[in-house]
């Protein structure tokens, strides 16, 4: 098994047959994250009503698939770039980077999402519930993990300065989550969480689960056309440094 | 370990003269002056919002010091010199770090206990403050480290180092300013842990960032 997954992760690391099978999964992988984001809609289309938040409800279909990509995006982002650090995979970076800007966004929609369904909820777009902050924290995580990307010019040493980060960035996560939600027991009553769930009935869970399959296929979809992009952009500049000289 | 001494020393002694301990300091206090201007006079109101005011108003001090732990060195090639000095680089990082330390942040403790007068800060709270930034203070300037190594070869890289930093800030913030109340007991405990596995592990990544910066 580990042999198995050795040997695939070494023919991939040559970028010419990556591309290939890239090109060769583009389409199909556009097509299902389509098809799942239509028939995810029109199931949560004919959701019920909740008896106490009405049809606001159907805006979790959004927002808790967007948080669980934003969760998921940041572990990608640190599994790619410790493959890069540990194993040198040549494209762990490039993983790295093309799923940061996806999984800011997601997590920007859960941010967003989260406001417009606490206004009507709790009368306010903001609260400071364990959550909300630690996805707060979790969004400049993701920006400062971008920024660096941006800011260092020679891209084999941002690549690694980037790695380093989100390493630590990774283990932080977990702690900012534990001292957050230790405050939050601490400052505020159980107002907000309790309104969160009591067990979803099946009416909801299926089709939140088909929207959750919908996002991961959707962040999959443009985290390779990103890395794609990444690769044709990294050949350019070799193409441009070797004309120079 | 006189190598460890006299980096360390070394940082103190160019942080004193080139005023940079005395400019963290006025900012300090100009950060304090600005403050009843947003919220209003009030002497009650401030006496409550002390702590929390003076916590904010050190990580953000701490923060703007944050480019000159390795920036100057990394420009002129004195990091170069340093990496290839007898000691190795976790420990030289972690003399420079002390040297920090003892140059801008005990100034900025000093400063702590007047700018609470100025808030007109509780007599009994006071005193609880100060042990919980004596405390949480290490671990600021260690995960601050990261953040300033990681943006040390990019051009006044100070606002990235900040931008970088402030995820590391969020749980010292949260049990400093909770160590500051009226029970500090356990929470003080758990604002040492920090700073403690802050000590075992930062220099180990800011020694890392280091060595990807160098050409």
């Amino acid at each position: 098994m580990l042999q198995a997954l050795e040997n695939i992760s070494a023919i991939y690391a040559n970028p010419a047959r990556f591309m290939a099978l890239a090109q060769r999964l583009h389409a199909p992988l556009w097509g299902l994250a389509a098809l799942a984001m239509a028939y995810g809609l029109y199931r949560v289309a004919y959701v019920p009503d909740d008896y106490q938040q009405g049809a606001t409800v159907k805006i979790m279909f959004v927002h808790v698939p967007a948080a669980w990509m934003a969760l998921f995006g940041y572990s990608f982002i640190f599994f790619a770039s410790l493959t890069a650090l540990v194993f040198r995979h040549p494209l762990g970076h490039v993983a790295a980077r093309s799923a940061a800007p996806v999984g800011a966004v997601f997590t920007l929609i859960a941010l967003v999402t989260g406001a417009l369904w606490g206004q009507p909820m709790w009368g306010t777009w903001w609260v400071w519930d364990a959550r909300l902050t630690s996805v707060l924290v979790l969004f400049f995580v993701y920006l400062g993990y971008m920024a660096l990307w941006q800011a260092i010019d020679e891209p084999t040493r941002a690549a690694r300065a980037a790695a380093i980060l989100a390493i630590v960035g990774f283990i932080n996560v977990p702690i900012v989550k534990f001292s957050v939600d230790w405050w939050n027991t601490l400052h505020q009553p159980a107002s907000v969480s309790r309104l969160a769930r009591p067990a979803l009935h099946a009416d909801f869970l299926y089709p939140l689960l088909i929207m959750g399959g919908a996002f991961l296929l959707l962040f999959a979809a443009v985290t390779l056309m990103r890395m794609q992009m990444e690769i044709t952009r990294q050949k350019l500049r070799v193409k441009q440094q070797l004309g120079q000289h | 370990m006189s190598v460890f001494w006299a980096i360390c020393t070394q940082h103190m002694r160019l942080a004193w003269r080139n005023g940079h301990s005395g400019l963290a300091v006025s900012f300090l206090f100009i950060a304090v002056t600005l403050l009843p201007f947003g919220i209003g006079p009030e002497l009650k109101m401030l006496r409550a919002l002390a702590p929390g005011l003076l916590w904010v108003v050190l990580v953000i001090a701490l923060m703007t010091s944050l480019d000159r732990l390795f920036q100057a060195d990394f420009e002129d090639g004195h990091l170069d010199q340093l990496m290839l000095s007898p000691l190795a680089l976790e420990l030289v990082v972690l003399a420079k770090l002390l040297g920090h330390y003892l140059a801008m942040v005990v100034p900025l403790l000093l400063s702590v206990p007047l700018a609470g007068l100025l808030l007109n800060s509780a007599p009994e709270s006071l005193p609880r403050v100060w042990l919980a930034m004596l405390v949480g203070s290490p671990a600021l300037v260690l995960l601050g480290g990261i953040g300033a190594a990681l943006a040390v070869s990019v051009r006044r890289g100070g606002l990235l180092a900040i931008l970088l930093s402030l995820p590391f800030y969020v749980p010292v913030m949260i049990f400093g300013t909770a160590a500051s109340g009226r029970e500090p007991g356990v929470l003080l405990a758990i604002l040492g842990l920090l700073s403690l596995a802050a000590l075992c592990t930062a220099p180990l990544a800011i020694a890392a960032a280091l060595r990807t910066a160098q050409r």
